[in-house]
C-alpha cells in the first residue's frame, strides 16, 4: 500500500457515515446507491459523496448493470488494509511485555535484597 | 459504532507500586518506549518522547498513583492537545496480591488525518487504530 493511498484510506474510514455505508456493502455484497440511501438516515446525495470517497480509497469498486450502477467491497484491498492495521496492537503488546519484564526483574531484585538483609 | 481504539492487557508478577514506577519514571520509560523521554508527572505536565530524529510532545492528563496514568500525544506541532487532534493513551493498574493487571487503551485514532510529513511513524504505529473494525469487516466478508 502506498503512503498516498493510506491517507485516503484513513479519512475514508474515519467518517462514521461512511463506515455505515461500507458496513451495508459488506453485508449486502453488492448494492446500488438508491438501495443504500434507503437504509441510512442521510440523503441520496450524501450517499453518493461517500461512495466516491470510498471508491477513491480503493475500498469499493463499481460495475454497470443495465441502467444501474452497483457497488461492492474490494475484498483484497480490505484484507491488505487489515493486515497492515494489526501493527499498532502488536506494538502495544511488545511494549507491555517489556514493561512486564522490567517490573518483574525489579521486583525479583528487591526480594533478593530483602532476603539478604533478613539473613545477615 | 464505538470510536476506534486499541486495548491491550498484561498480567505482571510484581506489585502495583513496582509497575507504576516502570511506566512513569523516565529512566524506565526509555527502556520500553522512546529513546529520549522527558516527563513532568502531574496533570497538565509537559513531556516529550524522542524517537531517533523525531521528538513528539505530550501532555499528561491523569496521574493517580499507583492506579492511573494517561497522556495525550500525536497532536500537530504548535497545537494544544485535546480531544479531536490527539490520541489518548491510558494506563490502568489493578493490584491483585503480588500480581498487577496492566491495561493500556489508546483511543481517538479515528479523529486523526495523518499529516504528510509525519507519515513514517504514523504509518508504522497507527494503522492499527482501525484494526478491530477492519478485522470485523474482513470476518463478515469471509462469512459471506
Amino acid at each position: 500500500m502506498t503512503p498516498e493511498s493510506d491517507d485516503e484510506l484513513w479519512s475514508a474510514i474515519g467518517d462514521p457515515s461512511r463506515r455505515r455505508v461500507l458496513d451495508l456493502l459488506v453485508r449486502r455484497g453488492e448494492a446500488s446507491a438508491s438501495w443504500l440511501a434507503g437504509q441510512v438516515p442521510f440523503s441520496r446525495q450524501a450517499v453518493s459523496k461517500h461512495l466516491v470517497v470510498l471508491e477513491q480509497a480503493g475500498l469499493i469498486s463499481r460495475r454497470k448493470q443495465g441502467r444501474e450502477v452497483l457497488y461492492q467491497v474490494d475484498a483484497e484491498r480490505l484484507d491488505q488494509a487489515t493486515r497492515v492495521m494489526g501493527e499498532l496492537a502488536s506494538q502495544w503488546d511488545r511494549r507491555l511485555n517489556t514493561i512486564k519484564r522490567l517490573a518483574e526483574a525489579a521486583h525479583a531484585q528487591t526480594q533478593t535484597t530483602r532476603r539478604d538483609v533478613e539473613q545477615s | 459504532m464505538a470510536e476506534f481504539q486499541i486495548e491491550r492487557e498484561v498480567v505482571i508478577d510484581a506489585p502495583v507500586e513496582v509497575v507504576w514506577r516502570t511506566i512513569t519514571e523516565p529512566e524506565q520509560i526509555r527502556q520500553w518506549f522512546a529513546d529520549r523521554v522527558e516527563l513532568e508527572l502531574e496533570p497538565g505536565g509537559r513531556g516529550l518522547m524522542g524517537f531517533e530524529d523525531r521528538a513528539l510532545p505530550l501532555v499528561v492528563e491523569a496521574v493517580e498513583p499507583p492506579t492511573r496514568f494517561s497522556f495525550r500525544w500525536n497532536h500537530f506541532a504548535g497545537e494544544e492537545p485535546a480531544a479531536g487532534n490527539s490520541t489518548l493513551v491510558e494506563f490502568t493498574l489493578v493490584g491483585e496480591g503480588e500480581h498487577t493487571r496492566l491495561q493500556v487503551v489508546e483511543s481517538g485514532l479515528e479523529l486523526l488525518a495523518w499529516p504528510v510529513g509525519d507519515k513514517e511513524r504514523f504509518a508504522d504505529e497507527h494503522r492499527g487504530g482501525w484494526a478491530m473494525y477492519m478485522d470485523r469487516l474482513a470476518r463478515l466478508l469471509a462469512e459471506r
